[in-house]
């Protein structure tokens, strides 16, 4: 399950149902060769001040995480696990009142064991950003994958 | 102290488990809901419940100086010290600067030992007085 070619079309909806993916409810949209677009749904219980019925920042950061992961596996064609080690977010503007978010995340250069990503987030028009994300994710050895105290 | 916690917060599990120095201390009990990679937490739960901290610390020291403006997020860095194991995790913010219409915070996760953080964040915030 963690090895071999992976083909986002076949397996998102495996990674996507499960854990904390599953839980915010992302959904696959798109991918190339070397980004993966995911989906936010709006959701109530996920806003950050109830004055204001936006999506707050935590979930986002969970979806550019998790659409970076995948970008990292279209471009590496293999489906290793990966670790965030650093993840900047900047919040360009709120999203709309109950707007989903889209993620867009592509992994512009791969070392050995290192990925760097970079992505945008957008609530309908990708010339029009709620966020821009920047990221380095290092590469798994998948025999380590579980922890073993 | 509930209203520390934002919607998003309690969705996760976030609870208030004490305070340290002035700063709330919180808590997340490790669920499925927050796995990433089997066996390990999910990077975005870990930045959820930092995120949380840095706010929950920023709003209770508003509170004590009779502020409550809306709280608008500029930025945040997470860096990610060590995989999260599947047991519960603390997060402690502390507030670097509190101005006038930004704050800067510095927040920490950890799971044994607050010694030995997993996980830290610096979060710019901006601040929007309601009335």
């Amino acid at each position: 399950m963690f090895s071999g070619t992976f083909d986002p079309a076949v397996l998102s909806d495996w990674v996507l149902k499960r854990a904390h993916p599953g839980w915010l409810g992302l959904r696959y949209r798109d991918h190339g060769d070397d980004w993966c677009e995911l989906e936010l749904p709006w959701r109530a219980d996920l806003v950050g001040d109830e004055r204001q019925p936006v999506l707050a920042s935590g979930p986002i950061v969970s979806l550019m995480d998790m659409a970076a992961g995948m970008a990292i596996w279209v471009a590496n064609g293999e489906f290793r696990p990966v670790a965030t080690l650093d993840l900047r977010v900047d919040y360009l503007r709120p999203a709309r009142e109950c707007a989903s978010v889209i993620g867009r995340v592509t992994c512009y250069r791969m070392t050995r064991s290192a990925a760097f990503v970079r992505g945008t987030a957008h609530d309908g028009d990708p010339g029009d950003a709620v966020a821009e994300v920047t990221g380095v994710f290092m590469t798994l050895d998948p025999k380590r994958m579980v922890w073993r105290g | 102290m509930a209203d520390l916690l934002t919607a998003y917060a309690r969705a996760l599990g976030v609870t208030v488990a004490g305070t340290d120095d002035g700063a709330p201390v919180l808590s997340l009990g490790f669920s499925h809901d927050l796995e990433g990679r089997p066996g390990a937490w999910h990077g975005g739960a870990i930045a959820g419940l930092l995120e949380t901290a840095g706010y929950a610390a920023l709003r209770s020291a508003l509170a004590e100086a009779g502020r409550d403006p809306l709280l608008k997020p500029i930025n945040v860095t997470v860096q990610y010290l060590s995989t999260g194991k599947p047991q519960a995790s603390y997060a402690r913010g502390r507030i670097v600067r509190l101005g006038r219409r930004n704050a800067n915070l510095a927040v920490e996760a950890w799971q044994d030992d607050p010694a030995k953080p997993i996980a830290s964040a610096v979060m710019n915030i901006l601040m929007v007085e309601s009335d």
